[in-house]
């Protein structure tokens, strides 16, 4: 065995070098149908970072998110995706989910028929089951569910509709963040969470997001407006393009993007 | 002396034949009752058994599920009844009336604690004495010939004759339980003469259940007189063993003002169906027809129904919801005929289905027979798989997808389970629903 060619940080006896990195991806290509969407991208998150990732309409930003959560339309055909060292790619989505990813969909779904709160607690006592840990009782679910909704302007009656049912644009965004807050993943990746959001509603959003921050969690989030980054303020700004990064920067990244667009990076737009 | 065209019988059709004529001869019962019994024993021997030529049965070869006809259950013995007390479904707040391997219960149904405006009496002993109720049995025949009616009303011995009285209202549910307990092949006829008068309210449970492994045959028939402003719920619960053939006939007449509704959910039997026949016979009633079937392995069940519009101003509206996984068959007929008197009928029938099993199938045959011109009718059939984008939402949030496919299609029973008015009863549905979905996962 060649010990140059270690790949996974051999354990507490080893050196610390990689304990930082939680979401590593490199030379990412998937396609769905025949259409390649993602051509090589490379990404590194460290524990306790945010970065944006900024780009034009098509760029793949969603379909990024997409396969790393696992949704199966799209093929992955060369390129790795680790979450703490871990294979992403190999995992059922709903193993990814156990494992502490979360994405807040661009545009969440009507369930009819699964009432929220029965679909908050399944996903809570499931994540928590595939982790060994034990159910969340009745009135400790009740109270954290009261109190995260409270903080997000969700009502009780919403609450008891069926999943997204009936919510307008901005209530389905905010309804994504309660979930993150309930689930507490390690890795969030908020797709577009501020479009469709009024100028309250981004602020409690934005609250709810940055009460999650801490040196233990990493954010992913996607966006075309630097007003959202003036209230979840990331580390790293990247720009996609034609299902690749092209750019990378720090938080005034995004400022010069909303001034000048996306022309320099030959888009027609 | 007429020639048998149909010389080729299955031993099940002779031996049912024979068996009905030698109940006959043992049982003989005098006057209306006893025409009856022998018009229906000699159209039995005359037509036995569909095959799926014949257009009600087309998607249910009941000649070939019937190829063994098991022998007559006997006399209930005492251990048989405990063992049914202790299997049968409880519902709280109900009050039951037990049938063990299809005969009376005696031990454990208590008819003196029926609630108030409620009677009952076993047939058996409405027989022998006589009730003038019985007159209304067997008077609300389908118009065409009905195999399994025909066997049950030629069997005709073991039941229950139920009268509600005008203007009760009865707040207790009346569960009839019929469990299955013998561990041979046996087959049970029974037979529910239900009399319900005038602005009377009442709700009825029937249960059929037993164990999985034992080619047993039940037919249970049903006859439902609904007067004038009555207000009757009936829920039935199928959950027969998986080797099991299930024959159900309910048979109802509405008179005026009258609200009926049904729901059946059926998870048991190997083969199972539930024939149908409703009858407007006053105007300004209404009907709400639904149910959740639940299909797994190879099992087959059929639902077929008639709903006759023969006066106006009626309204009936059918929603079947049927989950089929792995080979199973499920079957949805609905014909709604629209007379030339029923002006302004409002039918409406939907069937939608599931399709978990890629060698699901899943046959709907809606027909609409109108010769009233000032109508609205209209009938509409489903068919799919679980959405992909629902699952993955699910998966997303770590919900493991055998538990994600339990809750959608929770979501999609639902919708007809809801029509169910009594909430607990509507719960101990759900529950049977999620507790079925989960075990044959
Ligand atoms: N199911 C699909 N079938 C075919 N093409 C698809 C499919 N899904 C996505 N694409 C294509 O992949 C490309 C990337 O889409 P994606 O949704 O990832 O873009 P995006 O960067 O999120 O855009 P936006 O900013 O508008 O949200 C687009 O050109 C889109 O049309
Ligand atoms: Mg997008």
């Amino acid at each position: 065995m060649d010990p140059s060619r270690v790949d996974f940080p051999p354990g507490p006896a080893g050196a610390p070098m990689d304990t930082m990195t939680m979401l590593d991806i490199r030379n990412l290509h998937a396609r769905i149908d025949d259409r390649e969407i993602l051509k090589g991208l490379d990404l590194t998150l460290n524990a306790g970072e945010v970065h944006a990732i900024m780009g034009p309409n098509g760029s793949g930003k969603s379909t990024l998110s997409y396969v790393l959560a696992g949704k199966d339309d799209y093929e992955v055909t060369e390129g790795t995706a680790t979450l703490d060292g871990e294979d992403l790619l190999e995992m059922e989505p709903d193993a990814r989910a156990a494992a502490g990813l979360f994405l807040a969909f661009q545009y969440p779904i009507e369930i009819p028929g699964v009432a929220n709160m029965t679909f908050l607690r399944t996903a809570l006592n499931a994540q928590r089951k595939a982790r060994g840990e034990a159910e969340i009782s009745t009135p400790d679910f009740l109270r954290l569910v009261k109190e995260k909704a409270s903080d997000l302007g969700i009502s009780q009656e919403m609450l008891r509709r069926g999943v997204n049912v009936g919510f307008s644009g901005g209530e389905k965004k905010r309804n994504e963040i309660l979930q993150m807050s309930i689930l507490e993943p390690k890795l969030c990746i908020l797709d577009e969470t501020d479009s469709g959001l009024d100028i309250d509603a981004l602020k409690i959003v934005a609250q709810g997001v940055n009460a999650l921050r801490s040196p233990k969690r990493a954010m992913l989030v996607i966006t075309h407006y630097q007003r959202l980054l003036d209230h979840i303020v990331p580390d790293v700004v990247h720009v996609m393009h034609q299902g690749r990064i092209v750019r990378s920067g720090g938080k005034e990244l995004a400022l010069e993007l909303e001034a000048s667009g996306y022309a320099a990076y030959g888009d027609a737009a | 002396m007429t020639t048998d065209i149909r010389t080729l019988r299955t031993s099940g059709e002779e031996a049912f034949a024979q068996a009905a004529e030698a109940r006959l001869a043992a049982e003989p019962t005098q006057g209306r009752i006893g025409e009856l019994r022998r018009a229906a024993a000699s159209a039995f021997a005359e037509h036995g058994l569909p095959t799926r030529r014949v257009e009600e049965w087309k998607y249910t070869d009941l000649r070939a599920a019937v190829r063994e006809a098991p022998p007559l259950a006997g006399e209930v013995t005492a251990s048989a009844e405990a063992e049914a007390g202790l299997r049968a479904i409880a519902f709280p707040g109900t009050e039951r009336v037990l049938f063990v391997n299809g005969a009376y219960g005696r031990g454990a149904s208590h008819l003196g604690r029926l609630p108030a405006g409620v009677s009952a009496v076993p047939l058996a002993a409405a027989l022998a004495s006589g009730s003038p109720l019985l007159d209304r049995i067997g008077g609300l025949a389908p118009q065409r010939y009905d195999a399994a009616l025909a066997l049950n009303t030629a069997m005709l011995r073991e039941g229950l004759v139920i009268h509600v009285s005008a203007g009760a209202r009865v707040e207790t549910p009346i569960h009839i339980a019929h469990v299955f307990t013998a561990d041979a092949p046996l087959s049970t006829f029974t037979r529910m003469l239900v009399v319900v008068e005038e602005g009377a309210q009442v709700a009825f449970i029937e249960s059929h259940q037993g164990p999985d492994g034992i080619a047993y045959q039940a037919n249970a028939a049903t006859e439902f007189y609904v007067g004038d402003g009555a207000h009757v719920d009936l829920i039935r619960v199928q959950e027969e063993g998986d080797r099991a053939l299930h024959l159900a006939t309910l048979v109802v007449d509405m008179g005026r003002d009258v609200a009926f509704h049904a729901f059946q959910l059926a998870t048991g039997a190997a083969t199972a169906r539930l024939s149908l026949y409703g009858r407007f016979s006053g105007s300004g009633s209404h009907a709400g027809i639904r149910g959740v079937n639940l299909l797994a392995a190879r099992q087959h069940g059929d639902v077929t129904m008639v709903l006759d519009h023969a006066v106006p101003h009626c309204e009936s509206r059918e929603l079947f919801k049927t989950v089929l996984k792995d080979e199973s068959h499920g079957v949805f007929q609905g014909k709604i005929i629209v007379r030339p008197d029923a002006q302004k009928t409002d039918g409406r029938m939907m069937s939608q289905s599931l399709l978990l099993g890629e060698f699901a199938q899943m046959d709907n045959k809606p027909e609409l027979e109108i010769f009233a011109d000032d109508v609205q009718c209209g009938h509409g059939a489903t068919a799919g798989a679980l959405d992909d984008d629902l699952l993955f939402y699910l998966l997303s949030r770590g919900i493991p997808r055998p538990d994600a496919e339990v809750l959608l299609v929770q979501a999609f029973v639902g919708e007809a389970v809801e029509y169910v008015e009594q909430e607990d009863l509507r719960e101990a549905l759900m529950a049977r629903i999620v507790e079925r979905l989960g075990k044959a996962g």
